[in-house]
Formats: C-alpha cells, structure tokens, sequence
C-alpha cells in the first residue's frame, strides 16, 4: 500500500507498542544543547541509568553564548555554569561536543545540516521546538522537552502517538524577492497557529521542489509556529546534493547506497493523507507579522486587520495584539518605525540568508536611529560568510557582526531588547517579551526585509526598494 | 523502577487565567531558564503578564488571594503553544497546580506535562467559559477533574472530560512515566537500530 514519508519513517522505527498504546519509536540522532539537557542529564544519575547511544548524540552550545565577547569563563555565571554541565555531562558519556573550540559550534538546527548528521528518513530528536527545521531532508525530527531528552538519553527512544499527516502544496512560482520565509508566514496566517495540532506538515508542490535546501529548512522551521511539531520536505536530487561531502554523511559506495535508501524513503504517488491544502505561489507576498504571535501577519503592502475583519472569538486577541504593540486596527504595516534590526537565528541565520541581506544592505547604511545585528547560525557560516566578504558589506553600512548563537531570537544572552523598542527580525516568534524586554515588540519578516527596514529604518517593501549591486559572491 | 504514580482524580479550588494562545515565553520567560535544576520556577511563573498587569493597576490570576492555594488551572485555547521548554509545566506543577483544563493544549505542552503527572484535560469553548464563570463567580468551589468517571466540575457545573485514551489509562494505571517501559527490552531496541542502514552501515 502506498505510504507517505511519515508513515514509513515510523514504520521503520517503531520498537514496539507499549502498554497504555503509545508507540516506543526508536530515534536515530539526538541533539543536545545546553538550556534542555541539565536536569535530563540529573535525573538519568539519580535513576541511576546511563545515556545508552553516546555515538548517535551530539553536544553544541547555542542559546546562551554570548556574542560578542567569547572567552572562558562568560561575564553571566548562569550561562557558563550552564556550559560547565554541559561539557561535563559530554565528558561522562563519551558525548560529542561542539564547543566554542570546535570550528562547529552553532544553532543546533544549524550545524545538524551543516555537517550532515541530518538525513532522509531518519528519526531526529532534540530538546527544542524547532527541530522540526530538520525536517527539510526528509526526516522525522520531534522537539521535545527535558524528561523526553532524559528518555531518549536513557533508552534512544521516545513514548509518542502517531501523527496525521497534512500536505501543503504551493504550486506555480514565487514573485521576484519573495521568500521561504514568506511562504511559512504566509501558511501560518492562513491555516493558524494552532491549526496545525496533531498534524505533520508535508511541503510539496512545485514552489518547495524548487527549493534549496536553506530554503526548505527555513519553512520546516517555522512548522511548529503553525502548530504542528513536525514538518517535512520528501527528498530529492536537492537533498543529496547537499549532503553529499558533508563530514557525517556517507561517502563513496555507501553514498550511491544511501541515496537508494533515501530516495524509497520519500512519500509514494498515491499516499493516503489526512488533509491537504493547497495555495499558489504567485499569491504570496513579502509578509511581515504585526501581533504577538506568527500567525498575525500581512503582506508588506497591506493594513492590520479591524475588529470587523476577524471572527467574534477572534476580536480579544486582536485587541490584545493591537493593544500590546501600540498599533491602530487598519493602519499599514508599511512605514512602522524600527528600532532594532536582527539577521540572524535557526529560521534564517545560514549563508544565503545573509548572502540576501547583505545584496540589499551593500551600498546603504543603516538609518541613524537603528541598532542592527547580524548573528551568524554558526561558526562554519561565519567563517563562509567572511570568505565572502558579507561581513564587510554589513559592518560598512552600520551593523555589527557577531559569533554564532541564538542570540537575539530569545535574547538568554546579552543581546536583548530594551522597554518597548521595535524590532524587525528574521527569527521566528513575536510573542510578548521574546526577545529579551517584556514590553519589546518584534515584527518578523524574511532576512531581506529586514536589512531593507533597517536602511529605511522603517518597514518597507522590499520589491520597490533600491538595491545597488548584483547579489554579493 | 518507575516512579510515577496513579492519578486518578485531583480535587480543589479553580484558577482561571484567560486568554488564548499563551505561549511558554509568557508563561515562564527565558531569562529563568538559566538555571541547571528546576527549583524555583514557580516565583517567576507568568512573570512579565503579572507585572504587566500590575502597572495598569490590575491583577493577575496567580496574584489574587482568592487564587491562592488553587490544585486545578482553567484555561483558553492552544495553551503552551511556542518552544518545548519543559520549564513551563514545571513552574505551574511548582506553584501547586495538579491539573490544567482548556479548550486546547499545544502538542509538546501537553506531552511534556504528561511526562510530569501534570494531566491536561481539554472541554469545549462553551464548557469552559462556564466552568471559568463559575469560578470566578465564587473561587472558593469545589472543583474536581475525575479521570475514571471522565468528568470535569466547578461548583454545580459538570461537564465531560477530553483527553486521548492512552493519556488517561497512563495517568490512572501510573505508566505516564514510560522512562522504565522505554529502558527495559533494550534488545528489542538494538534490533530495530541494527534494522536501519544508516545506523548499522550502508553495505
Ligand atoms: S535560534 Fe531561536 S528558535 Fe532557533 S534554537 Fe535558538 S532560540 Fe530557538
């Protein structure tokens, strides 16, 4: 019987079915950072269990590294207590740890791809909600929370019920300075931020086929934000292509080998799904949130909804939204003033994401009134991306260039928000307080759009903004 | 070695905190997960909503002395939706709440509360505005969340009880801590890694 991706990845790992009905479902890599792993590490002693698979999970630090100045030990006690267990905690297990010394450290979901751990059909789990990002190759990748990193650092297996799978196609092509990111924001305001729940999302269509890779993670990444824990491209030529050379991925024979496996991995013509939606690419616009949560947004040359634009159950969240971030119902998003501009996060802190803004910024410079960061996804981006020169390109027009980490997408380090400044960023969560002040605001939008806004030094459109040079090689 | 144990029925006063999508960052926000151990999330649970709230001269649910001492937390819709941070249902466990009714839960919420004991019990939009009326109308009712009779009360209001099968024979049998299930048979484990080409090489 034809099967979708999600069914055969599962199928392939299901150990058995518990007692009270879940399925215990085996994982393949397990990624562990410093935030979601301490009290799981804790409790895995006090149970006196040990971490069963210690060459199938791998260590970085992401969410609290500060920035700017690296060296050991970190200005904030908390944070290099917290990368003091974790170096422990690697060293006990016989854990590899990407550390700072690496050359490799960065955003989980960053260097996961980057070095090939991340394949086609594979069950990934990591202490985080964005897992969902490596999903983009064709695996089946579960955030999850501390007592699930203890399980799966105790038995390499999870307690879970299956998933219903939605396909999401968008077909046709997307307008000139349209982007991945646009069409998850775009998805998100159309299906819901909780529209999602109990779904897997499968892309598929022409748009996503046509996809990079960075592309196709930008739009995993966003899944949960839509409500749904895992996201999914099929693989394809794309897909190895990527992987192929990459430091964890088969090499050689077992390369040619790998591709067979992979490629029988992806859903077959005919696969039962549970619902599916589709949109057209030419529909979608350069889209830009303007609440406090991601799915509250707009096309850039659109205004915010009215009370009478939304449903009756709708209309408290409007007013909280509009109430928090200081807007008028119907105002155009279009000329918001920023404080702040932030390029950088799992959703859209890789090479091209910066290789993007950096063509927009090359030539201008960042109005005087903004504050703007670029945070690189990881040490290996930083290190392409000034190969490239980008790292110029933006320090000429005004913005600091940073070392790798979340950064300002959570602000646990010490690049936060401060009272209720704006900030146009091109993570992926605008709740209350997300990046570091309780009162910050943040409009998300596509890496692009926010090194227009931060030249504009207000919210623009960036299809009629003026960009100096061919893209930045 | 399982440590969990039966929860079948969780009685006590309500809390309500209304509102629909509150997300982890809201209720407890990151700068408390800097932290190495779970202790003390409680204080900073809802934080910058309670301080928020505060300056315009209102009160936040959890700060109201009605509220105090509440074993059962009332709920909107796609509660704890936003990052996996099992820190949000720890700090709710902390400030003493033994169950959480809503109109819905966000997928990883619910299952990291699962993992804790913390049962998630979900009644409809009309449901829950008159279990949340009745609460407010008089905090000091009894409320009462029976996983074996699948009934949810506030006062005089009763109302059916949502919750997957499995999550409620878990809760009362005591296997919502499936660590110990997952940990035995580990060579039943080893058989499906060895099943899989990218884990036992590609040959
Ligand atoms: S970049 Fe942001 S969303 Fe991504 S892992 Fe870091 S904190 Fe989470």
């Amino acid at each position: 019987m034809a099967r979708t991706l999600f069914q055969k990845v599962w199928d392939a790992h299901t150990v058995r079915t518990l007692p009270n009905g879940q399925t215990q479902l085996y994982i393949g890599l397990h990624l562990v950072h410093e935030v979601t792993s301490p009290q799981a590490f804790a409790e895995l002693r006090e149970r006196g269990w040990t971490v069963r698979a210690p060459q199938r999970t791998f260590a970085t630090i992401d969410h609290i590294v500060p920035t700017r100045a690296q060296a050991r030990p970190f200005a904030d006690v908390m944070a290099e207590s917290m990368t003091e267990a974790l170096e422990r905690n690697c060293r006990d297990y016989g854990i590899q740890f990407f550390d700072l010394a690496s050359g490799s450290q960065g955003i989980v979901h960053v260097i996961g791809p980057e070095m090939g751990l991340t394949q086609p059909g594979m069950t990934i789990a990591c202490g985080d909600s964005h897992t969902s990002t490596h999903g983009a190759f064709g695996a089946i990748a579960f955030g999850i929370g501390t007592s699930q990193v203890r399980d799966v650092l105790a038995s390499q297996c999870l307690a879970l019920s299956p998933l219903k799978v939605r396909r999401i196609e968008v077909n046709g092509t997307l307008k000139p300075r349209v982007y991945a990111k646009d069409v998850i924001l775009t998805i998100i305001g159309r299906l819901g931020v909780k529209g999602g729940t109990g779904y897997a999302y499968e892309y598929a269509g022409d748009v996503f086929d046509r996809m990079t890779m960075d592309e196709r993670m930008t739009v995993c990444n966003m899944s949960i934000e839509g409500g749904a824990r895992v996201g999914y491209v099929n693989p394809d030529d794309t897909t190895f292509e990527f992987l192929r050379g990459r430091r964890f991925a088969p090499s050689g024979a077992a390369f040619d080998k790998a591709v067979a496996w992979w490629r029988g991995m992806a859903s077959d013509a005919g696969a039962p799904y549970d619902d599916v939606i589709r949109l057209q690419g030419e529909d979608i616009a350069p889209t830009v949130t303007w609440g406090i949560n991601p799915g509250q947004s707009v096309g850039v040359g659109a205004r915010l909804p009215t009370p009478d634009d939304v449903t009756t159950p709708e209309r408290a969240g409007l007013a909280e939204a509009l109430d928090f971030m200081g807007f008028q119902p119907g105002q155009p998003i279009a000329g918001t003033r920023v404080d702040v501009a932030f390029i950088g996060s799992c959703t859209n802190g890789r090479l091209s994401d910066l290789r993007e803004a950096a063509h927009v910024v090359a030539g201008h410079r960042v109005a005087s009134h903004v504050r703007a960061l670029v945070v690189p996804g990881s040490q290996k981006v930083a290190v392409a991306a000034e190969k490239e020169g980008l790292d110029q390109i933006f320090r000429d027009a005004g913005f600091e260039w940073r070392g790798a980490g979340c950064s300002m997408c959570l602000a646990m380090n010490p690049d936060r928000l401060e009272g209720r400044e704006v900030c146009a960023s091109s993570s992926n969560r605008n709740f209350k307080g997300r990046q570091g002040s309780p009162t910050g605001r943040t409009l998300l939008m596509s890496p692009a759009m926010v090194a227009a806004a931060a030249v504009a030094g207000e919210v623009v459109d960036i299809r009629s903004f003026p960009i100096n040079e061919p893209a930045a090689v | 070695m399982s440590q969990s144990s039966k929860i079948t029925r969780v009685e006590g006063r309500g809390v309500v905190v209304r509102g629909e999508d509150i997300d982890t960052d809201r209720i407890i926000p990151a700068r408390f997960l800097k932290t190495i151990t779970f202790e003390g999330l409680e204080q900073h649970l809802f934080e910058d909503d309670r301080k928020q709230l505060a300056e315009r001269g209102t009160t936040h649910a959890i700060d109201q002395p009605a509220f105090q001492g509440a074993q059962i937390m009332f709920v909107g819709s796609n509660f704890g939706c936003g990052s996996s941070r099992e820190h949000a249902p720890q700090a709710i466990a902390r400030w003493g709440i033994q169950a959480i009714v809503g109109v819905s839960f966000a997928e990883i919420f619910f299952g990291n509360s699962l993992m804790i004991g913390l049962p998630c019990a979900t009644v409809t939009p009309d449901q829950i505005e008159k279990l949340m009326a009745a609460i407010e109308s008089d905090p000091s009712v009894a409320c009462a969340v029976d996983l074996p009779a699948k009934t949810i009360s506030a006062g005089s209001v009763t109302v059916p009880l949502g919750m997957p099968e499995a999550v409620r024979s878990a809760l009362m049998s005591g296997d919502w801590d499936a660590t110990a299930l997952l940990v035995d048979h580990y060579e039943q484990v080893e058989q499906v890694a060895a099943s899989l080409p990218y884990v036992s090489g590609w040959r």
